[in-house]
């Protein structure tokens, strides 16, 4: 196994963006084997220019094989099996051109640009994937992008995307999206990610005394109904458990009791949220997330309780108990025992911690993780390819929880190379008619909202235009919040009325940005496509099917394209409409 | 009208044939078909159905089944109706029109987590990862879509609120979503018709290129859904979502809220034909403090705007041909939490049902004398599913195939409740 160094880098458009200090470790594919808990302070590892070699299918190359994490070589082989096990055959392997689309959106959450396109495609080095996937992840050109993505990712499994939108909320929304862009930024590890979300103290909105963005997580979900959200979102998110179900009564799947519930819920009993008002009214500044001492439903702080009751209403007593059933001093006195920072050492201890990151990041990349529902784990949900699952969790946490070195296991594997279009012998292979997926081939999937939104701002934005980050954010907020829809409950459900919705193709068809992205004179591609005096129609048709959907026409598509054109008022008003189309279409509008 | 052009009309005849789903995806669409009876299908069938959906699960011991002097009871007081039952003191409208309702009494479910109990109700399926159900609006909208072929307008409407999916029947039957107001965004595509057919024949070359690629069925999916929105955008029927349209008076009879709002553009939906329309009334949540919030906010909103409802369908005509359902995920807990509120409580809780030729006036059932369970035989999801489509003149016979090749039985073999067909 071959450790690389890196080169030290200082990065100034980045410190200049995000007031950032780099601390660089190096680290090798194979990181120690030390699994301790998180040092407070952050080690970042930043590859900077080692190159991946990667063929094609991965592994069919032996010589080179020794350069491509071995990671990649044992994720092909158990996905291989299972291929065998079900007598499947894998698609062919995705063209350049459309991979490339894939990744971008994948990684990044937009299509590339042309630019990037046909830098990509030009490229003539073999190992050509992986350069890109390590350009894309270490490359400080793309870290700003990288970390917008995943912290929208995040934003939304962490609040919601209402989450800090309503009046008084305690949430700052710029405040979450500020801790978890330096986060991305720096790419902090996983655990210590989720020991600052599970931990945080301090307020809740930047340019605020003791501001700490990673209190948004918690800053609304420890007040209301003896922290019920706190208790769910911490078990779903970071564990994989549903322990929500039990809050009621017994699981209806499992063995888990409702004290598991009531145990578990015991470890936020010591937080509050504070309200800061603006002075003189009634309005929210902030919030302050703090821990206090608890003296428990029974008033007595040296074992500080609380109660729930059964279904047959009888009541019992709890005391904080993890759900493997470690036990930790039930003090309520925050100088005895922080139950949170207690709960974080727990929660980063556990095998479902590992497993359920892998498990998103997976069905994140493949479109479908190793269970449905993605957050859960539970003993009753048997994964479909538990050898798989164990092994990444076991990988990532050896790789003291490097989130970028999981993504490049991850897109650097056979399956995701293959084309989405299937075959006879995979054609069954179709997750949506309720098969298990066994990811011989891209499952297509259409853009989120969000991926949506961001690749029609880069279709309209001019090659050099820079943007406030906070404005476009506020921007793509308003934007979103025509799709969103609320349950009506007190847990804050809501739902997003957008992917294959006539309210989508309404938008598409007449909105405003696809209205300003199909203006010739609207500054964005379009009009560089049609601007440029080198090319005729015929290639300016081709530009335009390779800026949208990573492909050049088919010759009866350029054929009858070209018609079009010539039978238009202007050659202008012919390939407007034709841009109109492709952004249009289905191709465009599917992650593929 | 959305489009100023006098040449409308061809405008209209040319989108509507211009990307006909049909002819893209061919034989892929027979997948889900059902296997009606035959004297079903014969029938004409102008049924319509309003679910009023209570998000977040009503107290119905305090609305519906009160229990004055047991230590479960509460507060609220019950009052007389025009039917033969009895229900709370602050619904003294829908007091008046209950000889046209039922209370079913003896609702027993299991489900009393929000999305599991949301689901359950609305598909009578529990949920299952594998398997994605139809909801109540998706089956009906899929089940009289033969005999409303004059009908533009998206046949499955949800104001105010998400409702549930379409699940295996796929997205050309999901809920149509619009807020109370009836506004919708974007109608207007501001291009010449030579412009728009340029486009149109276009998007259809890329589509069907696509969609014959073989990557997924999502790919005729959108093909389908852009065949409905051209037909809804070229529509005069759109008309029917223009609320404010409305004389004051009848604004007022509402009730000026967003569900006043929503029960008249529902009503004026099912006039114009639309077989299932959701309104949505959220805030049922109450684990705290339950009496005041029922007392002074949601009670008034919802009495106003569903006595309002049932009146104006009975002025109108549309009784006998619409049914009105009311129900939310489960009840709420018998027993009142130390936070003067009530939990999730699905064991023994009520719906309320009429229209469409359904009894009014009855109470089915009943619960015991503080409310936490059922006296004698108890209904649930997949019963109550079933009456409702027994309303509506579909043959519960009627099988879907699902994704998976698996035959689902509407509304889960449910039975129907044979009191409100007496």
């Amino acid at each position: 196994m071959q450790k690389t160094s890196s080169d030290i880098q200082s990065s100034p458009l980045l410190n200049a963006v995000l007031g950032l200090a780099f601390v660089l470790a190096g680290t090798g594919f194979c990181a120690a084997q030390d699994t301790s808990l998180p040092s407070v302070g952050v080690s970042t590892a930043v590859e900077s220019g080692s190159v991946l070699h990667v063929s094609t299918l991965g592994v069919a190359d032996v010589k080179e094989s020794a350069r491509i994490p071995v990671q990649v070589e044992k994720i092909n082989e158990l996905v291989r099996k299972s291929w065998a096990d079900f007598n499947l055959s894998p698609s062919a392997p995705e063209t350049d051109a459309k991979w490339v689309r894939r990744l971008y959106v994948d990684l990044l959450g937009r299509i590339p640009s042309p630019a990037e396109q046909s830098e990509f495609e030009n490229d003539e080095a073999e190992d050509k994937r992986a350069a890109l996937v390590q350009r894309l992840l270490y490359d400080e050109r793309y870290t700003l992008d990288y970390a917008r993505n995943w912290t929208t990712i995040w934003t939304n499994l962490l609040i919601g995307r209402t989450g800090g939108t309503a009046n008084n909320s305690l949430v700052s929304r710029e405040g979450m999206q500020k801790y978890l862009r330096d986060s991305f930024a720096r790419n902090k590890p996983y655990h210590t990610m989720v020991h600052d979300l599970i931990t945080a103290t301090g307020s809740t909105k930047p340019g605020t005394d003791n501001f700490n963005g990673a209190t948004n997580f918690l800053a609304d979900k420890v007040n209301e109904e003896n922290a019920t959200l706190a208790t769910s979102s911490v078990s779903k998110l970071f564990l994989g458990l549903q322990i929500q179900c039990t809050q009621c009564h017994n699981h209806p799947f499992n063995d888990w009791k409702q004290d598991k519930y009531w145990e578990f819920n015991a470890f936020f009993r010591q937080t509050r949220a504070l309200r800061r008002f603006v002075p003189g009214t009634d309005d929210i500044a902030s919030a302050e997330l703090i821990d206090q001492d608890y003296a428990g439903e029974s008033n007595n702080p040296e074992k500080a309780d609380l109660f729930y009751e059964l279904r047959n209403g009888l009541v019992k007593v709890a005391y904080p108990v993890f759900v493997d059933g470690t036990k930790i001093n039930p003090s309520g006195y925050v100088e005895d025992v922080n139950r949170r920072q207690e709960l974080s050492k727990l929660v980063l201890g556990s095998p479902y911690f590992a497993q359920s990151a892998i498990n998103r990041m997976w069905g994140h990349f493949y479109g479908y993780g190793f269970t449905k529902p993605i957050d859960d784990l539970g003993s009753h949900n048997v994964p479909s390819n538990v050898e798989l699952l164990s092994y990444l969790a076991e990988e990532f946490r050896k790789s003291e929880f490097d989130q970028k070195k999981l993504i490049e296991w991850l897109v650097l594997s056979e399956a995701y190379q293959l084309s989405s279009k299937v075959n006879p012998g995979n054609q069954r292979d179709d997750p949506t008619l309720g098969e298990v997926p066994q990811f011989s081939h891209y499952y297509i999937r259409p853009f989120a909202a969000e991926e949506l939104y961001e690749s029609l701002l880069l279709l309209t934005r001019g090659p050099s235009e820079e943007s406030n980050y906070q404005t476009t954010e506020e921007q793509k907020n308003a934007w979103l919040q025509q799709f969103s829809r609320e349950f009506g409950t007190d847990e804050g459900d809501e739902s997003i009325d957008f992917s294959g919705t006539i309210a989508q193709v309404l938008m598409m068809f007449n909105g405003e940005m696809v209205r300003a992205a199909t203006r010739a004179d609207g500054g964005g591609v379009l009009q560089q496509i049609l601007q440029d005096p080198k090319t005729d129609v015929r290639v300016k048709i081709e530009r335009m099917f390779e800026a949208a959907l990573a492909r050049k026409p088919s010759r009866k598509e350029a054929t009858a394209f070209l018609q079009l054109v010539q039978s238009s008022n202007s050659p202008v008003e012919g390939l407007e409409d034709i841009w109109w189309a492709l952004l249009n279409s289905n191709e465009f509008i599917f992650n593929h | 009208m959305f489009f100023s052009t006098p040449s409308g009309m061809s405008r209209r005849h040319f989108m509507s044939h211009m990307l006909g789903a049909s002819a893209m995806v061919g034989a892929s669409m027979a997948m889900n078909h059902t296997l009606a009876s035959a004297a079903a299908t014969l029938r004409a069938n102008n049924k319509r159905c309003i679910l009023m959906w209570m998000g977040g699960g009503p107290s119905t011991i305090d609305i519906w089944d009160l229990k004055p002097g047991a230590a479960t009871g509460g507060p609220f007081k019950p009052i007389r109706t025009s039917g033969d039952v009895e229900i709370c003191e602050h619904m003294p409208l829908t007091a008046q029109v209950m000889d046209r309702l039922s209370i079913v009494r003896n609702m027993s479910t299991r489900e009393a987590d929000h999305d599991r109990g949301r689901y359950y109700m609305h598909t009578g399926y529990v949920p299952n990862p594998n398997v994605q159900h139809p909801s109540y609006g998706s089956v009906i909208a899929h089940e009289l879509a033969e005999y409303r072929k004059e009908l533009e307008i998206p046949p499955f409407v949800s104001i105010g609120g998400a409702s549930e999916g379409p699940g295996f029947l796929g997205m050309s039957w999901a809920p149509f979503n619009v807020d109370s107001n009836g506004r919708i965004r974007d109608l207007e595509m501001s291009v010449n018709e030579a412009r728009l057919q340029r486009r149109l024949s276009s998007l259809q070359m890329i589509e069907s290129s696509f969609i014959s690629e073989n990557r997924g069925t999502g790919a005729a999916e959108h093909a389908k859904v852009l065949d409905k929105t051209l037909q809804l955008m070229t529509s005069q029927q759109m008309s029917a979502f223009n609320v404010s349209q409305e004389p004051t008076a009848a604004a007022e009879r509402y009730g000026t809220t967003n569900f006043g709002r929503s029960c008249l553009l529902a009503r004026r939906l099912v006039e114009a034909n639309v077989p299932f329309v959701e309104v949505n009334l959220g805030g049922w949540d109450n684990h705290d403090n339950i009496f005041p919030t029922l007392q002074d906010q949601r009670l008034p909103e919802l009495d106003k705007g569903m006595s309002a409802l049932v009146q104006d369908l009975t002025e109108r005509g549309l009784w006998q041909d619409t049914v009105v359902l009311w129900m939310g995920e489960f009840g709420r807990t018998p027993r009142i939490n130390g936070n003067t509120g009530r939990d999730h409580w699905a064991r023994c809780w009520s719906v309320v049902v009429g229209g469409g030729g359904i009894k009014g006036g009855i109470a089915v059932g009943q619960t015991n004398e503080d409310g936490t369970q059922v006296d004698g035989p108890s209904y649930s999801s997949e019963d109550l599913m079933a009456s409702v489509c027994q309303a509506m003149g579909i043959s519960l016979s009627t099988t879907f195939q699902s994704s998976n090749g698996r035959p689902m039985k509407i509304a889960n073999g449910g039975k129907v409740i044979k009191e409100l067909f007496s």
